[in-house]
């Protein structure tokens, strides 16, 4: 293998694939990077075993060939390199060792040979349809701070991607939820995905695709099996096992027809949290909300550090009702509001409330109150 | 008291500063004067028990005053505490107990009793707190006093204020500490070690680089036998050594420790006296009879600390956001690992699912280990307020695991409340054989 490739193109593929990569790895070769080079490309792969991430990027193939070598090692070389180095890779004869070299830099880092680099297999993948990339980044954005993070439900640590018939020809629909609060993000439904089965892609790859979509091309091509879910962006695809597990059945948790709505702007609204939050107890952050008529009032009451109290002027329609709320959670629901105006509708002290973007009505918020 | 060069004199008979800096002490005839500069300025102490186990089984029966007594024992067999009349004979503390017994064939062994210990190291505390609020406890038998600052409040100087604690300390709670005053924590913990029973020592900061220049290399904090061994290597085996070495070749060889190595041999030591705050952690441990090296065995006796330390964090209404499991090998390493919980808890059940899998990562194949020990650190007061679950209705399946554990747990409770521990208990939870000592509890 002998390659010369342009810093800026290296560095930017090498990143989009090292993060994936386990920093504590018990398997050395999962710490390493696949190179491919051939024709006039390129291509990286790195995998955890449950998340394969490959890209190509354009380069000077002078012997076509492959090796691996460690992901972190190349990443930290190539993006100390000055700007606009031509890269220049190069496999020793007896394959022991990777020469890079860069002006008057020179490295010669070790090598695991790249038929024992495991790669997830793409086969049977049944259903495959293209969609918009800024609407798989919506649904996947608005989404995820709402994934769990603890291991004994592991059927939530991930977002819930289905098609969801009917209406206007039908949504692909995201859903994430920890049981404290829930996000169900819809888009249009791309042609071809009505037959694809409901899927919880796995935290990390949804972490994970959260920066590679910011780079990828207009539309993502996407193919998905029972097992197995591959997101292809021009010259990248990302491959995910599934979490294999039953999403629980969130619509049942929605409220329908919740009586009291409560009107506010969504950015007031998170400032006030915020403050009053400062002196509310560490662990559950704890805000009281007090509705009457047209005022909002967002107390804490924290018997060790002091207490707070903010009074915001909202529109509330319904009986005068106090709830309280973590306020973390609050403000995660908050930051995915993207217009000014935020709508609530509640029920009672212990019953769900849902949060609503005026500006985005296909995104809806589910919140646990907090019983005070 | 000065003398014309500014020296102070300490009886260490009486504990009565004394005028005469030649011959015996004016107010008790004692000989054993003490000098030292700077002896009225030093501030931080530290106070040692003497062989604190023994000497309050002692207190409990004079008539093993005169007789080795070694407290210790149970099939493990090591030794606890030995009193300094079994010393005399070679009995060490970690000594295994038939060895012990080789050499002091007539010894007194007694058992532990933890409890009995605690009271008295709760006694030894109250009295070091009319000292000063800053009483940092290290152990059950030892603490650090920072004295700073109260002269004006005793009329006196820390010196002769932890003369009178000593003293105080032997005539109520009925056992004896050595003190060492120094400026920091470190010297003054060496010097707790100089003069020992009922000592008292004082290392001057202006002589502590010579006084520790022929002392070895693992006296100092942190050297332990991996660090001897390395610094042995580059020809460091005493404290002075350190002191002649290139303070950028240790950073280079130890890292930040490497600094701190050499700020240490020169007898400069930063850190503060803290004063016992609330609880940090709750665990339990325990050592087994004999060396388990398979992962299931060690999991198996998991169950029931849990059960012990989540016990104690409900009757304190405590609630741990980390989780910390360690584990001791045959050779007393000791590695530990820690989770922090997505929810702070107490409950047994999370204490076991979260410790299960990081025993896992600890254990080590072919490893053989007599110490297991796990609990809840990062803790906080159960919070009154409960965050709802939008599944907690659905059944099983979507029920939230803790919220689960919690029905569980409240409902085994009220079992046990009512008719006896031993009425119900979950499946699994006692491993095989019961363990071989009590299991320990810490709480720092």
């Amino acid at each position: 293998m002998k390659v010369t490739i342009e810093k800026s193109a290296f560095v930017k593929a090498l990143g989009h694939v090292q993060s994936v990569v386990e920093r504590r790895n018990t398997i050395p070769i999962l710490a390493n990077v696949l190179l491919q080079a051939d024709g006039g490309a390129l291509t990286l792969t790195a995998t955890d075993l449950d998340i394969e991430v490959s890209e190509a990027a354009p380069a000077d193939v002078a012997r076509s060939g492959a090796t691996t070598a460690s992901a972190l090692t190349l990443y930290e070389i190539v993006r100390k390199l000055p700007d606009g180095a031509q890269v220049r890779l190069e496999l020793s004869q007896d394959d022991h060792r990777l020469a890079v070299a860069a002006g008057r830099s020179e490295f010669s880092l070790a090598v695991l040979p790249d038929e024992d680099f495991p790669t997830l297999s793409t086969d049977e993948m049944a259903v495959r349809f293209s969609m918009p990339t800024a609407d798989l980044r919506h649904l996947l954005a608005k989404a995820r701070f709402a994934m769990s993070q603890e291991e004994t439900r592991y059927y939530l640590n991930g977002v819930y991607l289905h098609p969801v018939e009917g209406g206007d020809g039908g949504v692909y629909r995201a859903a994430a939820t920890d049981g404290h609060r829930l996000a169900r993000i819809d888009a249009d439904l791309p042609a071809g995905a009505s037959e694809a089965p409901g899927v919880i892609v796995p935290r990390k790859a949804v972490l994970e695709l959260g920066r590679l979509l910011d780079d990828a091309d207009e539309t993502v091509d996407v193919a998905v099996s029972t097992s197995k879910i591959r997101f292809g962006f021009g010259a990248g695809h990302l491959t995910s096992k599934l979490v294999d597990g039953t999403f629980p059945d969130y619509e049942r948790v929605i409220p329908k027809d919740n009586p009291n709505r409560l009107d506010v702007d969504a950015g007031d609204f998170a400032k006030a949290v915020d403050r009053v939050a400062t002196v509310s107890a560490d662990r559950t952050r704890s805000v009281k909300l007090a509705l009457d008529r047209d005022r909002l009032r967002l107390t804490v009451n924290n018997p060790e550090a002091g207490s707070a109290l903010e009074e915001l002027s909202v529109d509330f329609t319904g009986d005068p009702l106090e709830i309280g709320f973590n306020a973390r959670y609050l403000l995660d629901v908050a930051a995915q509001i993207d217009g000014d105006a935020m709508t609530m509708r509640l029920a009672d002290p212990s019953s769900p409330t849902v949060m609503i973007d005026e500006a985005d009505p296909r995104a809806l918020y589910v919140l646990m109150p907090l019983r005070v | 008291m000065i003398d014309s060069e500014g020296k102070i004199f300490v009886c260490l008979d009486c504990r009565r500063t004394t005028p005469a800096p030649a011959g015996p002490c004016v107010a008790c005839g004692g000989r054993r004067i003490e000098s030292a500069p700077e002896l009225f300025e030093l501030a931080i102490a530290h106070v040692d028990c003497d062989a604190f186990y023994a000497a309050v089984e002692k207190r409990d029966n004079p008539a093993l005053e005169d007789l080795p007594v070694i407290v210790g024992g149970g099939q493990r067999g090591v030794v606890t505490t030995a009193c300094y009349v079994a010393r005399t004979f070679g009995v060490r503390s970690a000594m295994p107990m038939f060895k012990a017994l080789a050499a002091c064939p007539h010894a007194v062994v007694i058992r532990p009793n933890f409890e009995k210990y605690a009271e008295a190291s709760g006694a030894v505390k109250d009295i070091l707190l009319h000292a000063t609020p800053l009483v940092e406890p290290v152990s059950i038998d030892e603490a650090f006093l920072d004295l700073s600052g109260t002269e004006r409040v005793h009329g006196m100087p820390p010196a002769s204020v932890l003369a009178r604690l000593q003293r105080e300390v032997k005539s109520t709670v009925g056992v004896t500490i050595s003190v060492g005053l120094s400026g920091n924590k470190f010297l003054a913990k060496l010097a707790s070690d100089l003069d020992k029973p009922d000592g008292f020592a004082v290392i001057p900061m202006s002589e502590a680089p010579a006084r520790l220049a022929s002392l070895p290399i693992a006296r100092v904090w942190g050297v332990g036998a991996a660090t001897e061994q390395k610094l042995a290597s580059i020809g460091i085996r005493t404290i002075g050594d350190a002191q002649r070495a290139d303070p950028d070749g240790l950073v280079r060889r130890f890292g930040a420790y490497g600094r701190r190595l050499y700020d240490l041999a020169w007898g400069r030591d930063a850190r503060k006296v803290s004063p016992e705050r609330d609880t940090k952690s709750v665990s339990a441990e325990t050592t087994f009879r004999t060396d388990i090296s398979a992962l299931a065995d060690l999991q198996a006796r998991l169950r029931e600390l849990c059960d012990d330390v989540s016990r104690r964090m409900k009757a304190k209404g405590l609630e741990g956001a980390v989780v910390v499991v360690k584990l001791k090998n045959a050779a007393f390493e000791i590695r530990s690992k820690r989770k922090t919980l997505e929810r702070p808890s107490n409950l047994a059940g999370t204490l076991h699912e979260t410790a299960h899998p990081l025993l896992a990562a600890l254990h080590r194949p072919g490893e053989s280990y007599r110490l297991v020990g796990v609990g809840y650190a990062a803790l906080g007061p159960v919070e009154p307020a409960a965050q709802g679950d939008l599944f907690s209705s659905g059944g099983d399946l979507t029920l939230s695991r803790a919220a689960a554990l919690a029905r569980q747990e409240a409902a085994i409770a009220a079992i046990r409340l009512k008719f006896g521990d031993g009425a119900i208990g979950l499946g699994g939870a006692k491993g095989r054989g019961s363990p071989a000592t009590r299991p320990g509890k810490d709480e720092e």
